[in-house]
Order: structure tokens, then sequence, then C-alpha cells
């Protein structure tokens, strides 16, 4: 039986057609449908709730150095409530989870990991991390995201402090009477805020949230095929225990201060493996594709160079509804990889022409202040 | 005289002639279609034969002829406009026409609307 967030009767209130996830019930869409939830939040604001994901805090004096082994990042350049995207990897220099960790303290933080892994997650953290560091599940909280361009007139009649935050930063504030950490984030390449509510608190916030004109409700459909635009990685899919950050083109989530050469090079997880490949290449890249036609070339679909050899396989895929054109990420081989290559792919026995792109395939509307 | 089958396909007999679609229920369970695979004038199935592909924003999912014949005419309107089979899933969004072999047995073993509903219901 599928766990249920503190909104599943909210969901079916409002005519969610509910799906398995991650031992989850969630929404996989609403009445409005995929396509206009879609294109809705790329308008004006989508509410999602993000509840499934793990919420858990990390504390301790020292959390800040025994975090820096097990991370690739520079924790001590995050300021009091500033968070970083960061990756938990094994020692093969693939990838466990990747994660938003938020900086509330000197030796406090807050982190957020993906439904699937939550539970291996908190216990790889207690056994790597020194037993006097408290770890504590904030089993007793939601997760909203509000999305889009208009998340910030709606936040605007909530809280003053919320819509002054910057782009990976956040604020403790009140919204409607519920002491709420609210983050300028999210997964959709927009403007917007995650907020992690007391679950007492959210049937009531969102519904409120819901009231505003701006605001519809999102399902985990539009939100796949947002983060897929926005050209951000789907764990599982799009990176997984066997790909590495270089491989899935993340190196921007290697701190340069832990590369070669930098002021706490190495130490955490897979390092040698990983900063070998950012040195050497390697011999496959995640790379964004553009199909041509209107088929969707899906998860599994294999892709060919122009001589007909296999060189690759897409790992995330689907119709894009802002462009109105399939799009996908895949792995190919690397010398396959520079935007611009012509590949081919193939779906149901036809071949599909297909070119390397650029991601994102929309442009991002962070705000950076 | 329009017939239903357990996959949630509509047949509709005028002569020799069988126009295939899905079901409203089918249209709304795939959701917004970005794209119909719909087979070559000419070629021939047999009833329960995969004939189609339809590519929803979420998945694809493949449509089976619940007629055998050889098929002579698909609707060219879809390829524009997918969207055309959720807005009128039992109407001008059909999918394609099939010259059928024998009518009476083939037929006979689909359901009417009532026996389809109730099969919806159960």
């Amino acid at each position: 039986m599928s766990v249920r967030t503190t909104l599943h009767d909210l969901h079916l209130d409002i005519g969610a057609k509910m799906v398995p996830f991650a031992g989850y019930d969630m929404p996989l869409q609403y009445s409005d449908g995929i396509k206009n939830e879609h294109l809705h939040c790329r308008d004006a604001a989508g509410l999602f709730d993000v509840s499934h994901m793990g919420q858990f805090t990390v504390r301790g004096t020292g959390a800040s150095l025994a975090l820096e082994k097990l991370l690739p990042i520079d924790i001590n350049s995050l300021s009091s409530n500033q968070q970083i995207y960061t990756l938990l990897l094994n020692h093969d220099g693939g990838i466990r989870d990747d994660l938003i960790i938020t900086r509330w303290h000197q030796d406090y933080f807050f982190i957020v990991v993906n439904a699937a892994c939550k539970q291996q997650d908190i216990e790889y953290f207690r056994q790597y991390l020194p037993s006097h560091i408290g770890i504590e599940e904030l089993d007793q909280h939601a997760l909203l995201a509000l999305q889009g361009p208009k998340a910030v007139t709606v936040m605007q009649r909530l809280s003053l402090e919320a819509i002054a935050l910057t782009f990976m930063h956040g604020c403790h504030t009140s919204l409607l009477g519920a002491d709420c950490y609210v983050t300028r984030s999210g997964y959709t390449g927009e403007d917007g805020f995650e907020i992690s509510v007391p679950a007492t608190g959210v049937d009531a916030l969102a519904r409120k949230l819901l009231d505003f004109d701006e605001v519809r409700p999102v399902g985990l459909g539009a939100r796949d095929s947002l983060r897929l635009e926005a050209g951000l990685c789907l764990y599982g899919h799009d990176m997984d225990d066997n790909t590495t950050p270089v491989e899935a083109a993340l190196v921007w989530a290697i701190s340069q201060s832990r590369r070669v050469g930098g002021a706490k090079e190495g130490g955490f997880p897979g390092a040698d493996v990983i900063l070998g490949q950012i040195a050497q290449g390697t011999t496959r890249k995640r790379v964004g594709l553009q199909i041509e036609g209107r088929v969707p070339a899906r998860q599994g679909t294999e892709l060919q160079d122009p001589s007909g050899n296999i060189i690759g396989q897409v790992t995330s895929g689907g119709f894009t509804p802002s462009l109105q054109q399939p799009i996908a990420m895949a792995y190919v081989n690397t010398d396959c990889a520079d935007v611009g290559s012509q590949l081919q792919a193939v779906i149901r026995g036809k071949s599909y022409p297909a070119t390397v792109s650029k991601m994102p395939f929309v442009p991002q509307h962070y705000y950076r202040g | 005289m329009k017939k239903y089958s357990e996959n949630h396909e509509w047949v509709e007999l005028g002569g020799d002639i069988a126009v295939v679609g899905i079901t409203k229920y089918a249209a709304e369970q795939l959701g917004d279609l970005v794209f119909a695979e719909l087979p070559s004038i000419d070629s021939e199935y047999h009833a329960g034969d995969t004939v189609a592909v339809l590519e929803s924003v979420k998945t694809a999912s493949d449509i089976y002829t619940p007629c055998s014949g050889k098929v002579v005419a698909i609707n060219d309107a879809l390829e524009d406009d997918p969207e055309l089979v959720n807005r009128e899933p039992e109407g001008q969004g059909w999918l394609f026409k099939v010259h059928i072999s024998d009518p009476t047995d083939q037929f006979d073993s689909l359901m009417d609307q009532s026996a389809y509903q109730s099969f919806l219901d159960q």
C-alpha cells in the first residue's frame, strides 16, 4: 500500500489522477491535464505537492567539516540560509543521489533528497557522520513548490521576507500562521519557491495558494516535462550509481576548491575517479537532443551515428509543450556529444534525425536579484 | 451501428467499410496526444493486431484493430492536430478505415454501447 502525503484528500478534491511513485500515491495530473499544467507553470504559477521528498537536518559541532568529507562542495563558502545543489557519491564516483543542502547556521544544515533514496540517504549519513552529529528526519513536514513567473506575485501577499530572497537562498517565515522555511528554488527552470511547512498547516496553506487566480495545481507529469525542458536530471533516469558527475555533465556541481589544485582538493567519495575524469575526459556524456518530427523519443530509445553505429541511448524523453517538439536527454559516445552533432533516434524501427542541443531547452528564469 | 472492444476501440460499420477510433474513456486515460502513428494504406491486418501507436505527453499506447481487413484510409488531420482525438474521440478524431473481409463474424464478438458501459463500470 502506497504512502499518502498529507495533501492526499486535497488532491482527490481537485480531481487528481493518482499514481504510485517512489512508494507514494501521488498526483500524476489534475483536471487541466499535463500539457495545460505545464504551460500554466511557464506562464503564471503552478503549485506542486513534493512532500514525498525526504527532508532532514544535520546538526552538531564540526558538522561542516564532516559533511565536506561526504560531499564535493565547499561548505564554508555557504553563508547562513544559502543553499547548494550537490551529489552523494559512491567510491567509484557513481551518483548515489542528488540533493539540495541549506546552511541554516554554522553547523546546522537542512537537506532535501529524492523520495526513492531518502531512507538509504539518511542511513548513509548516520553511518558516515560522527556519532555526536544529530540527524533529524522532518517527517512531520510537508514540502510545496510554487513555481512560475507569477510565484513572486503570489508570495508577496503572504511573506515580504520570502520575496526578498534571491535564487538558492532561504528564510524562516510565517505563512498563514505556520512556521515555514521558504527557499527561492525549484526544479522547473522558473523563478519560484519551495516551502517546508509543518504537516498540520499544509492543507490550509495549499488551499489558500490555490485560491489565487494565478495558481493552478501541477502534477508529476508536468513536473517531469518542465524539468526536462529545463535540462535538469532526474535521478534513476539521467544519472544513477553507475554514472559519474563528469559523464552526467554535472562537473559544475563539484566546487572549484575540491578539484585538482584547489585549496580542499579531493577528500570526498570517488574523488580519484572523478578528478581523473575531469582531467582526462570520459567515453560517454549526457547531452540534450532535439528530434525532428513529432514522435517522442522515450527512455531507452537507441541512438545511432550517421553510419548506423549504436552510439548511445535516451534516458529521458518526451514531447515538450513549450516548444511543441520532441526533446530528450541521452548518454552518447563523447565523439558524438558536441552541440550540433547529427544523430538518428530509432523509434519502432524507424530512424528520426536528432541533433545534439544545448541545455536548457528553454531559458531559465531564476531570480538572482 | 457502433460497437466497442475491450481494448477501448470503437468501430462503426457502413457497408463493408469500418471506421475505427478510440473511446472517450481511452482518450481521457491517455491524456494530451502529441503524435499518432497510423497504419499504411493497403496494409492488411487481423483483428487484434497492433496497427497504430498513440503517443501522449506521458506515454505511448498501442492501438489494436477490432476487425480484420485492409486499411483504406487514415485520418490525415491527426498529423497536424493529434489532439483532435482528445477533443472528439468518437467523431472527427477517428483513426483509420478498414475494408473488412467478413462483417458478421467479427462484429458479433464486440460490445454494444450499453455492454461497453457496463464493462467500464465493472
